[in-house]
Formats: C-alpha cells, structure tokens, sequence
C-alpha cells in the first residue's frame, strides 16, 4: 500500500548550516508515526518544509499519491494535509467557536453570510465537546491557557476533516492531566483512520503511542522502525547522548 | 438576537440626532464644520474597514479621494449639474469605477508584507499627487480643476452636503458593521490575528483582502467626489493631501482599530478640535506643531484606542479574579483566600 | 549619446547623496524594525540649520558638517528615547511609521515659524560653477557633495564592519535574542544606531542644501524617494540602498534628460513596482514571507 506521505531527499540549507539533510522517510497511511531526535536535528524545519511553511533546496514529496511540487499550507490544508505549531497559534481575539469556524473553508458566495451559521455552530460545539473545552466555547481564546491553546489548536485543524495532521510537539510544556487529554484524542481520531507524523520529546508517550519512529540527528535520517528496535539502536543512544 | 438589536437601536439614533443637527443650528461655520466631521468619519470608516479588520495599514488610501474627486470634477466638466443634484446621484458610479480601478493596485501592494506595504502605499500617495499635478491634460496640473456651482439656497447651502456626506457615512457604517458579523469579517480577523496561520487553515486571504480594499477604495472615492463638488475648485496637492490621509487614520486610532463606531468617535473628537486649534494657531504654522503633537500623544498614551480600552477595563472588572477552566480540568492550585480541598 | 552619459553622470553624482541618506534610513530599519519618516525633515533641517551658519557666520556648509553631526545626532537618541522606545506590541513597526510621521510634521511645523516658507538655497560661492574633463559638466558643489557622501559611507561600512559597537549592530539586526545573549543591550545599541540614522541625514543636509532650493514642506518629496530606495533595496540593507539609490540618481536623471522632467519621478516608481512584483522583497532584502 502506498504511504500517505512519501519523502524523498529533502534538503534544507541556512547559510553555512544544513538543517535538513537528504531526509527520505514514508508515513503508512492509518498509521501514527513519531519523529523524534535530539534538539536542532531539524524536526521542526522538516515539519516547516513538509507544510509549505519553508521552501526545500531539493528533494520531493508525494502525499496521497501526488507529488508537491511547490509545497502551500493553503493548497495542502485543502488536500488533507494540516500542522499544528510548537508554540499553539490561534487566534487570540476570537471566540474558539468563532477559531473553528475560520477553519471551515468557504465557497466565495458565502462570504457575506453570517459568520457562524447554525451547521458551523453545531460541527464546532461537536468538537469542542470531545475536547473537553465546550464551557468555553464563547469565551475569547485569547484568555486560554498554555494547554487549552493546544488543544484548541489541535481541535482546529481536524475541522477540515483531514487525513494527516502533523503535530509538532503536542504535549510540550502541558500540564500532566493535559498530555493525558491530548494522547487520548489522538488514539480515538487515529482509531477513525486518521494518520499522525509527530515530533516528540515525551519519549515514554512516544513508545506506547507511534509505530514507527523515525529518528534524526543533524538533519539526517538515522534509524526508522518500531520503538522497541529504535530505542535499543546503538546509533540512536549515540546521538543522544553524544560523545 | 439582542444584541444586534441594541446595536441597531443605537445606530439608528445616533444617525436620526445626525440628521436633525443641521436644523438645529443655521450658522454656517458650524455647519460646514461638521460637513467635514461626517467627511472624515467616513473617510476614517472606510480606512478601518481595510486596514483595522486586516491589520494592513494603508497609508495611501488619500490617492482613491482625489481620484474620487477628479473622477466628479471631469465628469461635471462634460455634464450638466441639472437642479444641482446630479454630482450627488453619480456618487455609486464613481464608488464602483474607483473600486474597481483600486483592484490591480490593490492586488501589486498586497503582494508585500505587513511594514513593506505601509511604505509601498505611502510611496503610491506620492506618486498619485505628482499624477496629479503632471497629467496637465486630464487634471489641469496645479492650476486646478474647477466644478459647476450649484444654485442651492445660500442660507441652507452647506445641507445638501452635509446630507450627502452622512449619507456616505451611514452606508459605510452599515458595509462595516455587516462585514464584522459575516464570514468575510472572520477571515480578515484571522488575517490580522495571525496571516500565516490563517493561510494554514485555508483561508482564500489575498481574495478576502483584495475585496475590502477596493470596497474601502470605493467609500473613500465617495468622500472625494463631494468634497471636490463642496469647494468647487479643488488643486491637485489638496486632493492626494497627506495630511488627509493623517486626518482620515488618527481617529482611528484614537477611537479604536477594528472596532465598529470608534473611527466615527475618533473623527467627531479630533475634527472639531482640529477646527479650534486652526483657528487659534492657523495663521502661524503652529498650527501644524500642535497637530503633530497630539497624533504623536495619541499613538504613544493610547495605542489601543477608547473603545478597546474602554472595552479592556469592563473585561478585567468582570473576570476580576477568575481563570478559565476546561470541562474535567483538575485546578492546579485553589483560589486565594480558600483552602486547598 | 553625449547628453545621456552627462545625465549618468548627474545621476551618479545625485545618487551619492541620496544613498547617504537612504544608508541611515535602511540601518534603523535593521534595527530596531522602525521606518523613520522623519529622515526627510531631519535632511531639510539640517539643510536650514547650515544655511543659517552660512548667512550668519559664513560657515562653508561643507564644513558645517562637524558641527551638524554630532548636534543632530544628540537630537536623533533623544528622539528614539522619548517618542520610539516605548512602542510595543503587535503593530508596533507600523505605529512607529505614524510616529515618526508626526515627528516630521512637527519639525516641519517648526521651521515654517522660524523661517518662511518661501525656497532658500545655501548660496555659496562655487554653487553654480562647474568643472570640464573629457567634455562633460562636473556641478562642483555636486561632485563635493558626492565627494562627501562617499566618504561618510565607508566610515559608516567601516564602522559596522570593524568596531566593537559596529558588531554590536549587526548582531542586533541579524538577531536580537541572540544578541541579547552575547551581552548586548539591544536598547542601547536601538538608541545609537538611530542617532546614528539621523546623523547620516545631517551631513546629507549640509549637502542638499547648497545643491537644490528647500523650503520647510520638501521634506516629502525626499522622503518619498527615500522609501522607495530602501524598499527596492530591501529593507535593512544597507549595500542594497546604495545601489538603490544609484539606480533611482540615475533613472530620474536619464528620464528626466530624454523624456521630461516630470515623467522623472514616475520611472522609478514604476522600476520599483516592477521589481516588487517579481521580487517582493526587494534585492537584498530577506524573505521572511516563507510563502
């Protein structure tokens, strides 16, 4: 079966530093998959050229069967493939029904409708509740905290119903009842069919939640396969703990 | 529901007081004073409905007045005024070719990002005042332009423009407001919140921008076209006039970005104070010193606006002393003042 | 042919100047991320402030130079401290556009109450002589003028490139975290660095003043040019002004030469659009749209 996301020798250079390296992985569809590695092995530039967010200096991607040849986080949210961010972006003075809904795409004629209809309402009620966040769904996201801003971002990028979300850090500075929360909504939308490319730290949640790990050191592929194997690679334990 | 209900009463009053002013007072100076307060709250509505909605600041926008006003001043050169009227009726036209004329403008500015595009709209601000003064065959160049005029009653002359220009006023209030509860609104609200984000969630944000620039353009046009009817003759550093431009985007600021009537409040402080501080200092360029120093207090002691300031104090009164909580989120820590259970 | 390469020349010698001024624009940019509007009043003041010396002490405005610089660039920290530094937050780029707007229109106000608003020229001596080599015009006061300009930039250049504080700058402009880290005080360094901005537009002035007639509302028409330099430049580089200007010197002249005097302007406005549609960033300026 083809991989939902095919990467093939994507490079990334700034300056005199290569982030990015020849990186070459594949994401199995239904699957979530972890990419982890020691800090500044480029996860996050890879997420970056993934997205659209970064141009590659070379190198090619396939997702759903179709190459990217000009990666665009609008044309890609339009396929299927969305992000969430290190640092949550929402939107700080909108509602977090009115931040689903922005996320909902819009035919040119609706514009001048009313911002959140009924339908969108209900679609964004629907979500907010399997987050836990319907109390405050009226409330200005901007007044969340740290763990609920991930949440909501996480809820808002699943509104466009997509088949890939890459979610960079998602439990990075959260609280531990909220890295619960958040572990649990991927197992229920992964048992829906859909596919996870992570970067994480939390290596225990690593281990008991993605198969396979892809690791990278310097920008570079170093070992990719299932946690138990991974965690015991001697190259692997090398780049972490260095020499 | 209710609430659109307060704000629709609230607008419609404050819009009835406006149209009963110029019956309250028949001298000429207040009049024409206020002709010029509605002209720049409109102007400033205009302006905030692009940039205070996207976050773009346009500071160039004082180019589509005098293309409103030379677009009403060559058109009546041709045409016959009739009853007088006429330059009135023409108002949407000129609002729709201007619009439309701003689009390719519109579409180059907006390839820039946030601080490009402020310089790239004040250099076009340049470059329309020396069009102005250069296409001596289409503008009359620095001789100026001079329009029919009317025959209006001299006691009530200034009503019929003062009318036109609240009527101007009114419809921009009335685009804003429905932009500010519509999808479009939502758009351009994420755009100012975060463009990149916004574009990763597939928001269309160069259509949605380029479509309040030019409706933006079209209002202002407007503006121009009956300020260039109102003093019959109009020269091209007056009608492309950065410091229009300065008078249509202060009370924005002071009144506040992004919000529905603060560009309006703004206007109706700072004009009438504008007024009295030329007539004080008018005579030496004092006057232009004073001006500068109450842009620059605003902008440093009130950067946020009135009404969003306003807005900020009700907002902590009310959430004194709460943190949000999701739905099953154990609290970290208790209140001050209980006890941990 | 002959009156094409007297026009290059002019535009060079032109150019010189407005790269002087545009240098100090475009490295406050680099900065602290704040446009000076006011540049072009600070070019118009000084311009006045040297023509004033000239009338009254005779002060060649060449020389006026030493006594503008250090003067306005006191003016330009004390500027940055009290109007610039306390910008904050979101849009706090464009607000400082809108401030330093003010700014300028308080110093034009100023110089409209001290002196008139009718044109003044600082009336030297050799203002309208010229020299001849090869055949072609030299305006004296130009080519000193350009003479001048040059010279303060390769002490600008030398000073980015080879000082302790010059460092201190292109850390501050490559990345301030980063900077902030390595010691340096980002505000100190904001507050020269637009001391230092105003003080390329001083010596500029002096300059301005002998070769073109001003009056206290011109600043607008230099401004206007100054932007589009930098712009076309890309914001923040300082070689990318130079050569900006140096275009812009020499399109107006070249236009103004062959078509007219007043399509000048207009052709650099439509050069400058033409590259920022291919090129939204200028030539040298850095993609921070990722997109």
């Amino acid at each position: 079966m083809t991989p939902l996301l095919e990467v093939d020798g994507l490079t990334k250079r700034f300056g005199g530093v290569t982030a990015v390296d020849a990186c070459s992985l594949d994401v199995p569809a239904g699957s979530i998959t972890a990419v982890i590695g020691p800090n500044g092995s480029g996860k996050t530039t890879l997420f970056n050229l993934l997205t659209g967010f970064a141009r590659a200096d070379s190198g090619r991607m396939a997702f759903d069967g179709r190459t990217i040849r000009r990666p665009d986080p609008t044309t890609l949210y339009r396929r299927g493939l969305t992000r969430t961010f290190q640092q949550a972006r929402i939107f700080g003075d909108l509602t977090l029904v009115e931040n689903l809904t922005v996320a909902i795409q819009q035919p040119w004629h609706r514009v001048g409708f009313a911002s959140v209809s009924r339908s969108d309402r209900r679609r964004a009620d629907g979500l907010l509740e399997e987050f836990g966040l319907a109390r405050l769904a009226d409330e200005q996201a901007g007044r969340l905290s740290y763990g609920q801003k991930k949440l909501l971002e996480f809820a808002t990028v699943l509104m466009s119903e997509p088949k890939l979300v890459l979610l960079d850090e998602p439990t990075a500075g959260v609280n531990p009842v909220m890295v619960e929360r958040i572990e649990q909504r991927i197992r229920d939308l992964h048992a829906r069919g859909l596919t996870f490319l992570v970067v994480e730290h939390n290596m225990p949640l690593v281990m008991s939640l993605c198969d396979p790990v892809i690791v990278l050191d310097h920008g570079k592929k170093i070992a990719e396969g299932e946690p138990a194997i991974v965690q015991r690679d001697p190259v692997v334990l090398d780049a972490y703990l260095g020499t | 529901m209710r609430i659109r209900a307060v704000g629709l009463a609230r607008g419609g009053t404050i819009l009835a007081l406006l149209c009963a002013l110029p019956f309250a007072f028949s001298a000429h100076w207040v009049v024409n004073m206020f002709v010029f307060t509605l002209m720049y709250a409109a102007l400033a509505v205009a302006w905030n409905l692009f940039a205070g909605y996207s976050g773009y600041i346009s500071l160039g926008h004082v180019a589509f007045f005098g293309l409103g006003a030379y677009a009403e001043a060559i058109t009546f050169s041709h045409t016959s005024i009739g009853s007088g009227y006429r330059p009135f009726y023409v108002l949407p036209l000129v609002a729709i070719g201007v619009g439309l004329a701003s689009l390719p403008i519109g579409w180059v500015a907006l390839r820039t990002r946030a601080i490009t595009f402020a310089i790239v709209t004040l250099t076009m601000l340049f470059v329309f005042q020396n069009l102005a003064t250069n296409l001596r065959s289409i503008t009359h160049g620095s001789s100026g332009y001079a329009l029919p005029v009317p025959t209006f009653s001299v006691a009530t002359y200034e009503r019929p423009f003062y009318f036109a220009m609240l009527g101007i006023l009114a419809v921009a209030l009335l685009v804003s407001w429905h932009v500010r509860t519509s999808k479009l609104g939502l758009m351009l609200f994420a755009i100012r919140g975060d463009e990149e984000k916004a574009r990763g969630l597939g928001v269309r944000t160069t259509g949605s921008k380029l479509l309040v620039f030019a409706v933006s353009a079209g209002l202002t046009a407007m503006a121009g076209a009956v300020w260039a009817y109102y003093l019959t003759y109009i020269y091209p550093q007056y009608a492309v006039d950065p410091l229009v431009m300065i008078g249509s985007v202060l009370p924005v600021f002071l009144g506040g970005r992004g919000t529905l009537w603060g560009p309006v409040l703004g206007a109706f402080i700072l004009v009438p104070a504008q007024q009295y501080l030329a007539y004080r200092l008018g005579a030496s360029e004092l006057y232009l010193v004073a001006y500068a120093a109450v842009f620059v207090v605003i902008l440093l002691v009130l950067p946020r606006g009135i009404l969003p300031s306003l807005g900020g104090l009700v907002e902590r009164w009310r959430y004194r002393g709460s943190a949000l909580a999701a739905d099953d989120e154990l609290p970290l820590q208790p209140r001050i003042g209980e006890r941990a259970a | 042919m002959h009156t094409v390469v007297q026009a290059v020349i002019l535009g060079v010698l032109t150019g010189g100047v407005y790269a002087l001024m545009s240098s100090g624009l475009t490295l406050v940019f680099g900065i602290m991320r704040v446009i000076n509007v006011a540049q072009g009043a600070m070019v118009i003041l000084a311009a006045y402030l040297s023509s004033l010396m000239f009338s009254r002490i005779g002060l060649d405005p060449f020389l006026s130079i030493f006594l503008l610089v250090p003067a306005m660039f006191v003016v330009g920290v004390a500027a940055q401290l009290l109007f610039i530094r306390s910008l904050r937050g979101d849009h706090s780029v464009e607000m400082s556009l809108l401030v330093t707007w003010a700014l300028a229109l308080g110093v034009e106000g100023l110089l409209s109450v001290g002196f008139s608003t009718t044109d003044r020229t600082t009336l030297t001596s050799y203002a309208d002589k010229s020299w001849s080599l090869a055949g072609y015009q030299f305006s004296v006061p130009r080519v000193i003028g350009f003479g001048v300009s040059i010279l303060i930039l390769v002490l600008l250049f030398a000073l980015l490139r080879y000082t302790k504080f010059g460092r201190s700058i292109r850390a501050v402009v490559q990345n301030v975290a980063a900077a902030r880290l390595l010691g340096v005080d980002p505000a100190r360094v904001s507050a020269i660095g637009f001391g230092i901005g105003v003080s390329t537009a001083a010596a500029a002035g002096a300059v301005y003043g002998v070769i073109y007639p001003f009056n206290p509302g011109s600043h607008y028409d230099l401004i206007s040019r100054l932007l589009s330099i930098i712009v076309l430049g890309g914001l923040g580089s300082v070689g990318g002004a130079i050569i900006a200007a140096l275009l812009l010197g020499i399109t107006e002249s070249v236009v103004s030469v062959e078509v007219s005097p007043t399509w000048a302007a207009l052709a650099f406005f439509i050069v400058l659009i033409a590259v920022l549609i291919v090129r939204p960033q200028g030539f040298f300026g850095l993609r921070e749209r990722t997109l």
